[in-house]
């Protein structure tokens, strides 16, 4: 399993890397954290000319807070996610993310970046963004653009990046003390790509009514799924037990499941029934959770 | 026989006999250099003007080859060549799997390189070297391979009926081998029981997924006419006597040397047509090659194994008594029988060893082995056992619910007696002693059954299911020449030991046995410190090289210990008696008033020093002018040993699992796992504890997750270690380990095999488990692996 | 194209300048470049954790980083963490567990311990096995790896009291 006879150059700038793909095009590949690209290059699944490393490319770096929104720079890293203190505060979503993405060695070596621009529906992060309602900044020798996270997955290891635009940084918008957020899924082991998560926010106000509630589900489609009939179910009402039920039921129209190793589309319906009501129990009244 | 003299037997402390070393916690010499990076495994020997080889392996589970194109890989910066099936023709003869002894058993000729079709995915059909393993990677990239595709029998439930795709027209139809034991009259047992109960077990095709992969390295020199194998092997000697004879070398000529080993668990144990064909080239080259496999084609061409599917009945009386067992195996092994073991020995085992810990009078077993195309299976650890265990196991669960009697009281009556033996099985078994009660009554002080159940009646009121299970087992050990030797296989049931001691006082020991990481190495040198006298730190083991060591079958069957124990015992005893017969000379003292203790000749009643072992080895190989004559003074002393009495020494143990079933998800949680397992002599419990706590996490691995998926084509889905799912720490238990001792009264070691008892009862005693958990809820699962889908399905949440 | 990529690090503490296949893996370059063969290949894709070893200070799998992007870096292997003492009680509480059969994981596995040690000093047994489960032991049960783990961190924070 060795790889295929490869090209390899580092850009140590933007302007260095527009100069490579220009020069080398479709037949060049954006190395990252490459824990994803390089294995499947083991298997000769695809078929490069030249990696293009940009880990170091500094602009696409650095965690930052500016004017109550969280940047975070491509190239960081999963391990970074789990323990910087301002991911922590402003997108603790992200920080509980970490730990259920693979194993630490990956950890320190896979980008945010890199996950999102791959796009695999059973990963965590895809499925994290849409539900903080982040903004993708892709950067491009044409400049910078802006793509809403619920628009940039765009199909089953797809997104809305233009061939020559790479992923410059994410943006989350901040978080109120009534926003609540959770990543739960089930994995057959620690660090698999889960059968079903699910990664919700919602904003629970002092009477226990919902408001923006975003249920996000991986593992379940063809990229991370924006339930939105599920979030409809529960948009303005009092979180309770019947809330919750309707938000399964409404599951039924929100997900098409394809069936995987794992199982029939039937069980990934009935884990991302399980794990609505898994995330949002914790969020019950007291008074709910005792009946 | 059968009293060696340990500090325990005497009743004395280890400071009173320090170098007792049987049944003690000795570390393992040769960690250190494991855990620094200082192992050489095969993969790390380099040699010069080494090639690398890699294959075009089958795309198709059946296809015809019609044309294979190498010019463009000819081209491939690096190649140097490419062989097809008949250019390793020419120096290398097919060969069949069949033993003898298996009646009827038939399979076809199987070429390193298949000729004109390939009968599984992942078949190596061409090889190319080059001089790295990614330029012969490239140059399989570049090769052109043209196939009529035929239709692949993959299913083995079809695989004798009609319009079946018979896979050798020449043998007529896909039957391999069938058998049927009958004991007593199993209808009328039924007829007259008070409950019958009836299931279907499912055991998945798994795989071996040894860490280190399979690895050779072949070199044949034309100088001297010498074929010098470096190899990943549990049998350096059989396989030196298969390349021998495949490629027409004497087999002096052929030389097998295995240093470290990453693993094996019956993997490597194997011919394997693509080693095989590494050979040949080798052979044809002149140069050496090495081929290591990586993992993408180990899953498609290491052996895979417990493809099952077994319905079995049960019937007992009103009082629990099991009246009889009648269970119809079916498995599936591939395209061809594997050789030289052959492929029908994993259903055999299963009609020798249902039902196995239990009195019974009615006994009606049955299995039927067919061919398919998918990866040919054969031994892999515990071989049948954790089948046979699971269903027998299984049954008398549910037969125990059926007539409402504890699991652990319905064992209890139907056991085996401890005071039975000598005994035959209704499978013709014949068991020398074994100990289920004193191992129940073990387990029961180390489960605390009282508190889980206390606790799982508790938790069910909050929705948390939990369960306890058990499986009680036998494991078949120390084989005879019944197992390979009478079915015409060069697989030797013997081994031999040979210790020699140093002028500096310190001893060597040379076995047939091998090291794969279970620790051969330190018990060796344990026993053979024990034997002769010397501090266990003054003896070196030398294994794995067939030019260097007694001729002996390897590390198979669990016979490491009880057989090469053994020769390494007597061998350790006949030096000790040599030496004392010089040092009697030389202190004008009779031998028999004198002991070895921690390398010095001590007189036997006071422990006074009066030389030690240096002293004597340097007046022997320096001074020999200064002693009589004519008296002997070999150093080096051989003996071999092989079972006699029994064709094999079984081991017996129960397991018990603790499991919670999150049955809104389907996922099984072990919470829990105990085991006690009786292989006679403990040597070192250290070593047994946690060679036992490994082959239960590879059982629990086979229950809960392993799995070579199939589609219906016989493409093999599974090719990662994504994909085929091992066990790993956080999702294993704690697992506690007990020891009842019964050594076999054969050797003098009593020492009976303790690898596989692991994994022949972690399956049974899970699943009994998951489905006491799931009881209140009426659900019930049979099929392996124990997957959320399957229990979300058996709880009709989906 | 198989370009080669002139590239200058330190490997446990030494520099090393070489010239490497562009699709050379960092195990690969360890083990035939530089004979550094500790590190395993286990699997090559990145699952089984045979090839973990520290590049600048944290641990990676080492099939899944090019050699060729590593121009700068510090690489630990096995061999380096050996020489160096850092972890000599671990190893030695390896021997005393018996937490190592075949040994073929047990590079790897010393590594991810190590990271353990110095990042989690405190971890309990589950943090432990949850923190090894992306590396692979066909041999033991785990629980002596385990066991190991936990014996070296107690000593280690008895000693610092």
């Amino acid at each position: 399993m060795k790889w295929p006879a490869i090209g390899y150059a580092r850009a140590t700038s933007l302007d260095e890397l527009w100069r490579l793909q220009a020069e080398h095009g479709a037949a060049a590949q954006l190395l990252a954290g490459g824990q994803t690209l390089l294995a499947t290059l083991a298997f000769r699944l695809s078929d490069p000319k030249i990696l293009l490393d940009i880990t170091r490319i500094a602009a696409l770096r650095g965690i930052a807070v500016q004017d109550g929104v969280l940047r975070i720079g491509a190239l960081t890293r999963h391990a970074e996610l789990g323990r910087d203190p301002l991911v922590a505060q402003h997108a603790p979503l992200l920080a509980e993310a970490a730990p259920l993405i693979a194993h630490p060695a990956i950890r320190n070596r896979g980008t945010i970046g890199g996950s999102l621009a791959y796009a695999d529906p059973a990963a965590e992060l895809p499925a994290c963004v849409v539900a903080l309602g982040a903004t993708i900044v892709a950067v491009s020798p044409r400049g910078e653009r802006r793509v809403p996270a619920e628009a940039f997955f765009t199909g089953l290891l797809q997104t809305a990046l233009a061939p020559d635009e790479i992923i410059a940084a994410v943006e989350i918008p901040g978080t109120q003390p009534t926003t609540r957020s959770r990543i739960i899924e089930v994995a057959r082991r620690s660090g698999d790509y889960a059968m079903a998560g699910l990664a919700a926010r919602l904003s629970l106000n002092a009477e226990g009514r919902v408001t923006s509630p975003r249920l996000v589900f991986f593992g379940v489609g063809s990229g991370p799924v924006l339930a939105a009939r599920a979030g409809a179910a529960l948009d303005g009402w009092v979180l309770d037990s019947a809330a919750i039920a309707a938000a399964q039921a409404a599951l039924a129209e929100d997900l098409d499941p394809p069936a995987d190793m794992h199982g029939p589309p039937e069980m990934k319906r009935h884990l991302a029934r399980v794990l609505t009501f898994r995330a949002l129990s914790p969020l019950l009244r007291a008074s709910e959770v005792a009946e | 026989m059968n009293e060696i003299r340990t500090a325990d037997s005497l009743g004395l402390s280890r400071e009173d006999l320090p170098n007792s070393y049987i049944g003690r916690s000795v570390p393992r010499p040769n960690l250190p250099k494991l855990v620094q990076g200082r192992a050489t495994y095969t993969d790390d020997v380099v040699l010069p003007r080494m090639l690398h080889a890699a294959f075009y392996r089958s795309p198709h589970a059946h296809a015809r080859i019609l044309s294979i194109d190498s010019a463009a890989a000819m081209l491939v910066p690096g190649v140097v060549r490419v062989f097809t099936g008949a250019d390793i023709a020419k120096v290398c003869d097919p060969w069949v799997a069949v033993l003898a002894h298996l009646k009827g058993m038939k399979s076809a000729p199987q070429y390193a390189l298949p000729l004109d079709r390939a009968t599984w995915q992942g078949e190596a059909l061409v090889a190319v070297v080059a001089d790295s393993r990614a330029a012969a990677e490239d140059g399989v990239a570049a090769l052109e391979v043209t196939f009529d595709p035929l239709p692949a029998q993959t299913d083995m439930a079809t695989a004798l009926a009609p319009g079946a795709v018979v896979i050798h027209p020449e043998l007529g139809d896909n039957l391999a081998f069938q058998r049927t034991a009958v004991q007593g009259d199993v209808e009328a047992a039924f007829a007259s029981a008070h409950k019958v109960v009836e299931a279907r077990f499912v055991s998945a095709r798994h795989t071996g997924v040894t860490l280190e992969p399979r690895s050779i390295i072949a070199d044949f020199s034309r100088a001297d006419d010498t074929l010098t194998v470096h190899l990943a092997t549990q049998a350096p000697h059989m396989i030196q006597s298969v390349l021998a004879t495949q490629l027409h070398l004497e087999e002096g000529r052929v030389r097998v040397i295995c240093k470290d080993v990453g693993g094996s668990f019956g993997i490597k144990v194997h011919v394997y047509p693509d080693e095989v064909a590494v050979a040949a080239i080798s052979r044809i080259l002149g140069r050496p090659v090495k081929f290591i496999a990586d993992r993408f084609e180990s899953f498609g061409s290491d052996i895979h194994a417990r493809d099952h599917v077994i319905t079995g009945r049960i019937g007992v009386d009103a009082q629990g008594k099991i009246l009889a067992f009648d269970i119809d195996d079916l498995t599936g092994i591939g395209p061809y029988s594997v050789y030289p073991r052959t492929s029908a020995v994993e259903g055999n085992q299963v009609v020798n060893l249902c039902g196995g810990p239990y009195d019974f009078a009615n006994y009606r077993c049955s299995t039927t082995v067919v061919l398919q195309n998918k990866v040919p299976t054969c031994q892999y650890r515990a071989v049948g056992h954790p089948i046979a265990t699971a269903v027998t196991e299984g049954l008398v669960d549910m037969a125990a619910h059926a007539i409402g009697m504890d699991p652990i009281e319905m064992r209890r009556r139907n056991m085996l007696r401890d005071d039975a033996y000598p005994y035959t099985s209704p499978a013709g078994m014949r068991f020398e002693g074994l100990s289920h009660h004193a191992s129940l009554a073990k387990l029961l002080e180390l489960v605390p059954v009282d508190r889980i159940r206390a606790d799982q009646t508790a938790k069910r009121h909050k929705g948390v299911y939990r369960g306890l299970g058990f499986a009680a087992f036998i494991e078949l050990t120390n084989p005879s020449p019944f197992m390979y030797g009478i079915g015409g296989a060069r697989i030797s049931a013997q081994d031999g030991a040979t210790v020699r001691m140093d002028p500096d006082g310190s001893v060597v020991v040379a076995s047939g046995v091998t090291e794969q990481g279970q620790g051969t190495e330190t018990i060796l040198a344990q026993i053979v410190a024990h034997g002769v006298g010397v501090a266990v730190n003054k003896v070196r083991v030398v294994t794995g090289d067939t030019q260097n060591t007694p001729y002996g079958g390897g590390t198979w069957a669990c016979r490491g210990a009880g057989i090469g124990g053994e020769a390494a015992l007597q061998s350790a005893i006949a030096l000790k008696d040599q030496i004392l017969h010089v040092a009697g000379t030389m202190l004008q003292a009779s031998p028999a008033t004198l002991d070895i203790m921690l390398g010095e000749v001590v007189d036997k009643t006071t422990g006074t020093p009066r030389i030690s072992l240096a002293e004597i080895g340097r007046v022997v190989y320096f001074r020999g002018d200064t002693l009589p004559k004519d008296l002997p003074r070999e150093f080096v002393q051989t003996r071999h040993y092989i079972t006699k009495e029994y064709p094999f020494a079984f081991t017996n143990g129960i397991q018990a699992c603790w499991v919670e079933v999150d049955t809104a998800t389907g996922m099984v949680k072990v919470l829990e796992h105990w085991c006690v397992e009786d292989c006679g002599r403990v040597i070192n419990p250290m070593l047994v504890d946690e060679q036992v706590r490994g082959g239960i996490v590879q059982g629990l691995g086979g229950a809960l997750y392993e799995h070579c998926v199939y589609d219906e084509q016989g493409n093999l889905l599974t090719t990662t270690m994504a994909d085929y799912l091992v066990p790993m720490a956080a999702e294993m238990p704690e697992i506690h380990v007990g020891h009842v001792e019964t050594p076999t009264k054969e050797s003098l070691l009593g020492a009976k095999g303790a690898g596989e008892a692991g994994t022949a009862g972690a399956p049974g005693a899970l699943m009994n488990a998951i489905n006491d958990a799931l009881r209140p809820l009426g659900a019930v699962v049979t099929e392996q692996p124990f997957t959320p889908a399957r229990i979300l399905r058996a709880l009709d949440a989906i | 194209m198989s370009a080669r990529i002139d590239i200058t690090l330190m490997v446990n503490g030494e520099r090393v300048s070489r010239s490497v296949e562009a699709r050379r893996h960092l195990i690969d370059f360890l083990r035939l470049d530089l004979g550094l063969t500790g590190s395993h290949a286990g699997c090559e894709h990145g699952v089984c954790g045979a090839c973990t070893v520290r590049v600048d200070g944290e641990i990676v799998r080492g099939c899944l980083v090019l050699a060729a992007s590593l121009d700068g870096a510090e690489v630990t292997t096995i061999e380096g963490l050996t020489d160096s003492a850092e972890v000599a009680d671990l190893q030695d509480a390896f021997v005393a567990c018996n937490a190592a059969q075949c040994g073929f994981c047990s590079p790897g596995m010393v590594m991810a311990a190590a990271d353990i040690l110095r990042h989690h000093p405190t971890a309990t047994r589950e943090e432990i096995r949850e923190h090894l489960s992306g590396n692979y032991c066909r041999c033991t049960g785990y629980q002596a790896i385990v066991d190991a783990v936990e014996q070296t961190l107690a000593t280690r924070r008895e000693d610092r009291r």
